[in-house]
């Protein structure tokens, strides 16, 4: 009895029917929280599916962004397309790398010391900087002086991108066996050797199965594209200067049109947006299951 | 310091003492290529506090203190911004309200109730919520869940006329686009978040507690409140704050759905208007000092984000390192 009075919170004096039937109150409310959160998200994709399949097919993803007013059937969202496959890609480039080397700094340099431990605290804290600050920002520091452009757009997403990518090649780098480490410098190899040929290698799949998710995240964002490559409606082959176009902004200028057309098109577009985002995320799936030598 | 210059017999004499003394170029260049890669976040963090105030400096020498005032007049000139911080507080206070029960039930489902071969299909199923755009939730929004809400908006309106407070909150519904309806979509966008942090905090829980209180013959639910609960709180706790941090920063969805009108009521069902949303709205055409308040806006919602974020992170490593101690 001693014990059963130490826990206050369970009080086995109740009866035990109600207990019981308190208990299947509450697992009934656990299930039920998923049961919500599934209604909105099947509602969601069921409109997007429904309504974005009428409109997309191979001559709507490549031809260009017609008058507003225009029907469906008349031209496409080419120009958003080739806009979000250049930029996002270019953010990639310029993110990963980097996202992997402050990841390496963090983990095989840093260990324990307070600048280290700064860093990996900032860049927690750089996860939750709204995507339209870094829109802000971008824009006060390069459209300002050098104009709109794919590759404004790029650095933006590419700023929202890299304490993701470090994060997340951090917690793949913590996973790699020491006796690796130990075993490449038993042999005599240079703490940039091991690094590069034992430890990278060894956590490479779950690097690359986080950066695609990074990626898949990055191509959805509007708020930091609205104000570094503009929302044009032709197609500029040239991701360096001139103002550029996407899908989530093509979308976002769709949304608010009373055209029927207009918004079919904003469908189409958000098809294929999730589309994309759904390849990146299942490649990330297929690397994690089929490559990944360290897990937790 | 490389593990070679330590492993080596300290008295050897020749080549091996040249080896030891200095470690290869590359190796060094390498270090600092990456302790480069790692300083660039904190390069950045200051960057944006600091190139974005300078755009905004316009606005707050021209307004001072009445930034904070409840007067927003781009055509006259007046840029008070307290309509717009009020939104924001609401909307993300709403969806942390609706978000939190949800998260933390799902949470305590993953890890208390089903087997883990179940838990990996929901967490897949929970984390689509946060692969769908945001410009996709605010078009589904604005066409398809506004207008949907409109009808309940008004049936809800007139079963509260003449209850006190219900009335004036949920009373004068005028579409289906509000406060409420950015709310609701905010939370749909925070709940994976809050779910996957609050599971992190809960799976750090000593199983042995749990055993020990399920061998006493509590239940499910008092295991959960008697030995998870009280472990769990802080990071708990923590989860919450950045689901309010990430709520205070989303922007395209707000942007359509909540109206677009500056509005301090407490009229949820009524438009109003939030920080991301009107820099996302009005920047195209947006000149001089009117620019200026709204990227001034944007460094409020940098320092705020900045601050729960901060604050958040803290308790949850704080929770954790007490966990690893107990």
């Amino acid at each position: 009895m001693a014990i059963a009075t130490e826990q206050p919170a369970v009080d086995l004096r109740e009866p035990a029917g109600w207990r019981r039937t308190k208990n299947r109150i509450a697992t009934a409310a656990m299930v039920l929280s998923f049961v919500v959160v599934i209604i909105p998200l099947g509602f969601v994709l069921y409109t997007v599916i429904a309504k974005g399949a009428s409109a997309i097919g191979w001559s709507f993803l490549t031809s260009q962004i017609p008058e507003n007013l225009s029907p469906l059937g008349t031209g496409g969202i080419g120009p958003a397309v080739s806009g979000t496959l250049e930029i996002t890609a270019l953010a990639t480039v310029m993110a990963v790398p980097l996202g992997v080397l402050g990841a390496i700094y963090l983990n095989e340099y840093g260990g324990n010391r307070p600048l280290a431990r700064l860093i990996g605290f900032m860049a927690d804290v750089m996860t939750g900087v709204p995507s339209i600050v870094m829109g802000l920002f971008i824009f006060s520091i390069w459209v300002l002086h050098f104009g709109f452009s794919g590759l404004a757009g790029a650095f933006a997403l590419a700023c929202l991108m890299l304490p993701v990518v470090i994060r997340s090649s951090d917690e793949m780098l913590k996973l790699v066996p020491n006796s690796l480490r130990e075993g490449s410098y038993a042999l005599g190899a240079t703490k940039a050797r091991v690094t590069a040929t034992v430890v990278l290698p060894a956590a490479l799949p779950g690097i690359v199965s986080g950066a695609l998710l990074a990626v898949a995240r990055a191509a959805g964002e509007t708020a930091p594209l609205l104000f570094t490559i503009l929302t044009v409606t032709s197609v500029n082959a040239n991701v360096f200067s001139g103002p550029n176009t996407s899908l989530p902004s093509q979308i976002f200028s769709n949304a608010t049109q009373p055209y029927p057309g207009a918004q079919a098109r904003g469908w189409g577009a958000a098809l294929t947006l999730i589309a994309i985002a759904f390849i990146l995320m299942i490649a990330a799936r297929i690397v994690t299951a089929r490559f990944t030598r360290y897990s937790r | 310091m490389s593990a070679v210059t330590r492993a080596g017999p300290a008295e050897t004499a020749g080549p091996a003492r040249a080896l030891s003394h200095r470690r290869p170029l590359g190796d060094r260049a390498f270090q600092v290529i990456a302790l480069s890669a790692g300083l660039l976040v904190l390069v950045i963090l200051v960057l944006i506090a600091v190139t974005t105030s300078q755009q905004a400096t316009s606005w707050f020498s021209a307004e001072g203190f009445k930034i904070f005032t409840n007067n927003w007049n781009p055509a006259a000139n007046q840029f008070g911004a307290l309509a717009f911080i009020f939104g924001t507080a609401i909307t993300a206070v709403i969806a942390v309200i609706l978000a939190v029960p949800v998260s933390v039930g799902i949470a305590l489902l993953l890890t208390e109730v089903v087997p883990r071969r179940w838990a990996q299909p929901i967490v897949y199923v929970v984390d689509l919520l946060a692969v769908v755009p945001s410009v996709v939730w605010g078009l589904w929004g604005i066409l398809v869940f506004a207008p949907w809400l409109q009808g309940i908006y008004t049936h809800i309106a007139s079963g509260v006329t003449g209850i006190p407070v219900l009335e004036n909150l949920f009373g004068q519904p005028t579409s289906g686009e509000s406060f409420f309806t950015a709310g609701l979509i905010l939370a749909f966008m925070i709940t994976p978040i809050v779910t996957s942090l609050s599971r992190e905090v809960i799976a750090t829980v000593p199983a042995i507690d749990k055993e020990g209180a399920y061998a006493l013959g509590a239940t499910r639910l008092e295991v959960i409140t008697g030995a998870v609960w009280p472990h769990s709180q802080g990071g708990i706790i923590g989860a919450v704050l950045l689901g309010l941090g990430r709520a205070m920063g989303e922007t395209i969805a707000v942007a359509l759905v909540i109206g677009s009108s500056p509005a301090i009521t407490s009229h949820l069902f009524a438009p109003g208007y939030n920080m991301p949303a009107v820099i996302a709205n009005q920047f195209g055409e947006a000149a001089g000092v009117f620019r200026a308040a709204l990227i001034g806006m944007g460094v409020l919602l940098f320092a705020f984000t900045i601050i729960i974020n901060l604050l958040a992170r803290g308790i949850v490593a704080r929770n954790a390192r007490r966990m690893r101690g107990a």
